[in-house]
């Protein structure tokens, strides 16, 4: 008895191919890769080349319409012996911090609010949104408005309540104008981090809260032991998104105050608009928006790893 | 979480927080929409209660269709913001779907690189951006900010997309992969169509995001007939020490209205987009 076997290894040999495209588009790097790489080139285009490119400006003295010249770190020492920009560096920070905190704090108060039972929940959550949602310089209009030195309604009606007149001048005085920056922004950003954190409430399973309970925790201790450190790692997120984009605010400055009265509401955004397209110094104007570059990385890769980890 | 609790006790527990917060959070909307039709005399007389209206009016939204640009303006922001949306969308599926499906060198660095693109706030590159805008010759068309603003809206759509294409089931793409599909056909025919809550979560956040900017239109837009509402209120609205408070809020309130309305319809996909957007993915 002979066995062939040639057909059976025919048979397991596949059949060559010549090079074929569609077998080259169907693998994973090939495919992946291709379909990146228009939006990564468009990125590449419009980040990454603006980035490196303000960097370069940083290091030029460049009036607007008129060719730089490298001039090394002059624009950075020149910001270190301007006291107005001390004065900015200090607002961003007194601003993103105190906001940060009032947003961390009501927002917190507010998902607690919420997160019992009550009809027409779906409305309210809805309708508590709305600061976040309408186009932010649209509803700061109206806080100027609310605001305003002959007309604020917030001074008539405290004023109503036995308030001296004038009332306040909110957005004149320094310290109040810095006040109202921080207020508004909280008004605004208070219900991302209300709802989000509502969100995280709605996922810590009740038994948790049972068993707590039947261990003899209250109120306060079935919060302090149970609810933080389940929600700990949303606080975490939500907070370093509120930092980036607090640090960075513009709008709300440029419509209540332009940065006034005698730069107590300077943010480093404000004021590099200011000195970039106000003044037309480029140059100098990207150092000062750069200058928020370590602290903003920081936060960014903080918050990139965190995110990939979780 | 607790049960039984008498009329009373919610009543203080639930309305009198949540009460608050409502107020203070529309407050100002109430102001907005009294102002915008309230007469001059009224608006600027400090005897009368000024929570009150006694004698309505659209003048001021009569004023502001007729006397200034604002309903191309809000042609204009329409347009820009069904645009971007549009390419942001189709770029940030472009870029989330190999890196929710494959793996291929490289892959964990672009994730992080477009993570880390999306927490890029704008006042870092305007100032740059705005020299490159002047060189494309691109200053005072609507072009400007159709290009610049998937530049924050791409990171941010591909990064909402890449969670949610993560829960997404592989099985069907998988039995059409047997059946012969290639990846491309599998990812259109059979994928995409699974992902739309994704979409349209990615898709009302884009939107709001284009409605909502305004550093870009300010520096791009200098020309009245290209501006965009927000822009348009701020730089024509208030002229030198004048503001046309009537006519402010009118804008103010109109521009927020195809916001408000977009949002109202899909706000369930909002919300889960808000969550999902920073909490999980």
């Amino acid at each position: 008895m002979s066995i062939r076997i040639e057909p059976l290894i025919a048979l397991a040999r596949p059949p060559r191919r010549a090079f074929s495209l569609a077998l080259w588009l169907d693998r994973e790097a090939v495919f992946g890769w291709l379909m990146m790489a228009l939006p990564l080139l468009f990125l590449a285009a419009f980040v990454g080349y603006p980035f490196v490119y303000g960097i370069l400006l940083s290091l030029q003295d460049r009036p607007v319409a008129k060719p730089g010249h490298f001039v090394g770190l002059a624009n950075f020492v020149k910001n270190f012996h301007d006291p107005i920009f001390w004065r900015v560096a200090v607002n961003t920070f007194v601003y993103t911090g105190v906001a940060t905190l009032l947003k961390m704090v009501g927002g917190l108060g507010l998902a607690l609010a919420m997160n019992q039972d009550f009809r027409m929940k779906n409305l309210v959550r809805a309708l508590l949104l709305l600061p976040f949602i309408v186009p932010t310089v649209l509803s700061t209009v109206a806080w100027l408005w609310m605001l305003d030195p002959a007309f604020s309604v917030v001074n008539r009606l405290l004023i109503g309540l036995g308030v001296p007149r004038p009332g306040p001048s909110w957005l004149g005085n320094p310290v109040l104008a810095m006040f109202s920056i921080i207020m508004i922004n909280t008004w605004r950003g208070l219900p991302f981090y209300g709802i989000t954190l509502l969100a995280g409430l709605q996922t810590v399973p009740p038994e948790l809260y049972e068993a707590a309970t039947i261990d003899g925790a209250g109120g306060w201790n079935r919060f302090r032991y149970v609810t933080l450190p389940l929600l700990k790692p949303i606080i975490l997120i939500v907070t370093l998104f509120s930092v980036i984009f607090t640090f960075a605010d513009f709008q709300l400055v440029y419509v209540l105050t332009h940065g006034g009265p005698q730069n107590a509401t300077h943010l480093f955004a404000t004021y590099a608009f200011d000195i970039g397209m106000g003044a037309g110094q480029l140059g100098l104007g990207a150092s000062v928006a750069l200058t928020m570059l370590p602290a903003l990385a920081l936060l960014i890769v903080a918050l990139t790893l965190y995110m990939r980890r979780a | 979480m607790v049960t039984g609790r008498g009329r009373v006790e919610q009543a203080v527990w639930v309305w009198l927080p949540v009460g608050f917060f409502l107020v203070i959070a529309l407050f100002p909307f109430y102001w907005m929409a009294i102002t915008s039709i309230k007469p001059n005399s009224e608006l600027y007389n400090r005897q009368l209660m000024p929570l009150l209206i006694s004698n309505p009016t659209l003048k001021h939204y009569i004023d502001l269709l007729s006397q200034t640009h604002f309903l191309l303006w809000t042609w204009n922001t329409m347009l820009v913001a069904v645009i971007s949306t549009g390419i942001s969308l189709v770029f940030g599926a472009m870029l989330a779907y190999p890196l929710a499906r494959m793996r291929f060198a490289g892959a964990g660095l672009i994730a992080m690189t477009v993570a880390a693109i999306y927490l890029v706030p704008q006042p870092l590159l305007f100032i740059p951006l705005a020299d490159v805008i002047n060189r494309l010759d691109l200053g005072n068309t609507l072009t400007s900010v159709i290009l610049t603003y998937p530049t924050m809206l791409v990171p941010f759509c591909a990064w909402l997309l890449l969670g949610y294409f993560k829960t997404v089931p592989k099985e069907l793409e998988e039995a059409a992969r047997i059946d012969g599909a290639s990846r491309l056909q599998t990812m259109r025919r059979i994928f995409l169509p699974l992902c739309t809550p994704g979409f349209i979560s990615a898709g009302i956040f884009a939107f709001t995001l284009s409605q909502n900017e305004f550093l870009y239109a300010l520096i791009f837009l200098t020309k009245s007939s290209v501006r965009t509402v927000p822009v348009g209120v701020i730089a024509e609205l208030i002229r030198g020490d004048v503001f046309y408070w009537g006519q402010l809020m009118a804008g103010a309130l109109l521009g927020s209205v195809p916001v408000a309305i977009i949002y109202s319809f899909f706000v369930e996909h909002y919300v889960a987009g808000l969550t999902s957007g920073s909490v999980k993915a």
